[in-house]
């Protein structure tokens, strides 16, 4: 039987994985951002679990705001990168570095 | 229906207004009404500020609970809309000159704005979620408003990348307080907390701190700060200096007591924490910074963990000095950022601290109002900003935190080094190639009128104190 905690396992491990994808990935930033949508897809495995869990309709109702929010945030990134790209010519991760931060 | 419409009006009408000159603009003649589209802005800000200030109704809640309007979230309404007012007006000539006032940015900055006020008044993880990525995701593309620029760009990918990940930790904690307390309602979750914290709970809180700690730059999650100061166009970081960082700061003590509120010990040693790294870390990486911008970052994530410390005392007084505090920080900022903006050579931007050697001779006036504000901006007692201190570091004390009190003062002595070293370049030092003459007096305006109310507001902080007692006295009870 799969009950909750597999779900929360699952979502859980996904965001590891996004959260890793961010910190260790030197290559390129389109994986930045796929990462980055692979951490709020857990977030939504997660709400959905839980709103089947709890027999409450309001997680699904965030999981519908959430996806939203993410494509208009992937748009975003996408055109930010591709501004930059013009400028610098290149979207490895290692030569975003003209400031030393 | 129609109580909840009115009761977020101020909200809808913002919104409605951004989306009419929107629509307007890109109708019409564009960017030949940026000028006159950053006026209206800044007047629909003052109006909508005015409005706000004016209603001392008792706290609505609207929408299902969801939307709430009390004291604390007109506070920092008010708060908000005034500094994005004060810094659109001075950023209108910098803009124009660099050929960057485009009708998109007083639009950008009216959305992040409608953000930022329904964060405020967020009463359920949804709403917060909603006005914290309308705020978000207007600031990353005035990030790189300018597009032509290598380092704008920079700034604006680096913004955007940090900030995505602080949302799936904030959004990932938002899950998880929802499992655990079956409910995204604030009403609900306090409930849920009452008397014991689950563990799913816990992890929740954390997480839901880590998120707002990203945004108000709080150490160890400031990492985002120095760059995007340093990138952004000028006007642009000035905004990020104020209007955000009130607005996040509000919303982390909202939900901290509307939905944590029963259980501040757990919450009490993160913030506590947060403050102290905080303090110690803008204090001591501002030392080797030669960029006044990103000075001014880190100075931001010092002045950050001075606004925690009144949150982690947990009480209504520690809510009152954080509201003080961050009215004293985001008036002494417009007056820094006004002097910066004011900082050309040939023409161009100057943002090198160095070329401030011997300010003093050329610009008397304008030198001495800098040197008031860094030493308000450093807490030397007679001016305001010592006062701001003075309120968080006795609500600590009250609050049982003397350690963070003691560490909060040494943190405070080692950051009024680069302060005064800014003051010591405009005073002493041999001379250098000179900057351009003040050509704005409206830019000097607001860095007189900054330092005059750093000095006339010892009387009685312009009133300021029992606004924000009885703001914090509607978040806490």
């Amino acid at each position: 039987m799969i009950g909750l905690e597999h779900y929360l396992t699952v979502a859980a491990a996904l965001f590891v994985i996004g959260i890793f994808g961010l910190f260790l990935n030197r290559k390129n930033v389109i994986i930045l951002l796929m990462s980055i949508e692979l951490m709020l897809l857990a977030v939504n495995i997660n709400f959905v679990a839980f709103s089947s869990f709890l027999n409450d309709m309001v997680g699904q109702v965030f999981t519908l705001f959430v996806l939203t929010v993410a494509a208009a945030e992937a748009a975003i990134g996408l055109a930010i990168l591709v501004c930059f790209f013009r400028n610098r010519g290149t979207i490895d991760v290692e030569d975003v570095n003209v400031m030393k931060g | 229906m129609g109580s909840d419409i009115s009761i977020a009006l101020p909200e809808i009408v913002l919104a409605l207004y951004a989306i009419g000159a929107l629509l307007a603009a890109v109708y019409t003649v564009k960017d030949a009404a940026a000028g006159l589209l950053v006026w209206v802005t800044a007047a629909v800000f003052v109006v909508l500020a005015f409005w706000i200030g004016m209603d001392d109704s008792a706290a609505q809640t609207a929408f299902n609970g969801m939307f709430v309007a009390d004291g604390f979230a007109r506070m920092a309404k008010v708060m908000i809309l005034l500094s994005a007012a004060a810094v659109l007006v001075m950023s209108k000539v910098y803009m124009e000159q660099r050929n960057l006032l485009k009708f998109e940015y007083p639009v950008l900055v009216s959305l992040a704005v409608v953000g930022m006020m329904v964060m405020v008044s967020a009463n359920d993880l949804m709403t917060l979620y909603m006005g914290l990525e309308l705020q978000s995701l207007s600031l990353y593309v005035v990030a790189s408003l300018r597009r032509d620029s290598v380092k704008s760009t920079e700034a604006g990918l680096k913004y955007f990348v940090l900030g995505a990940l602080s949302s799936g930790l904030l959004l990932y904690g938002a899950s998880l307080t929802y499992g655990f307390a079956g409910t995204t309602q604030f009403e609900g979750i306090i409930v849920a907390v009452q008397d014991d914290v689950s563990l799913g709970l816990l992890f929740g809180l954390v997480f839901l701190i880590a998120g707002f700690a990203f945004k108000v730059s709080a150490a160890p999650f400031h990492m985002w700060t120095p760059d995007v100061y340093e990138g952004s166009p000028t006007p642009i970081t000035a905004f990020f200096a104020t209007a955000p960082k009130v607005a996040a700061m509000a919303l982390f003590a909202r939900v901290m007591f509307d939905a944590f509120g029963g259980v501040t010990g757990d919450w009490q040693q993160i913030v506590a924490f947060l403050s102290v790294v905080s303090m110690f870390l803008g204090a001591i990486a501002g030392i080797g910074q030669r960029d006044i911008k990103r000075l001014m970052a880190y100075s931001s994530i010092s002045h950050m963990g001075f606004a925690l410390m009144g949150l982690a005392a947990g009480t209504a007084f520690g809510v009152q000095a954080m509201l003080i505090y961050m009215a004293i920080y985001v008036t002494m900022n417009i007056g820094t950022f006004a002097f910066i903006l004011g900082m050309e050579r040939d023409g161009r931007p100057v943002t090198d601290i160095q070329s401030l050697r011997m300010y003093a001779s050329r610009y008397p006036t304008r030198a001495l109002a800098m040197l008031v504000l860094m030493f308000s901006l450093a807490g030397v007692p007679p001016l305001v900003g010592f006062f701001g201190k003075f309120y968080v570091l006795r609500a600590a004390v009250d609050a049982g935190l003397s350690w963070l009190a003691v560490a909060g003062v040494i943190a405070s002595v080692i950051s009024a080094f680069y302060y005064l070293r800014i003051v010591y370049f405009m005073y002493f030092g041999e001379e250098t190639e000179a900057l351009d003459a003040p050509s704005q007096p409206l830019l000097g305006g607001f860095l007189i009128a900054s330092a005059a109310i750093m000095v006339f507001g010892v009387v009685n902080l312009f009133g300021i104190e029992p606004w924000a007692a009885a703001a914090a006295g509607t978040l806490v009870n």
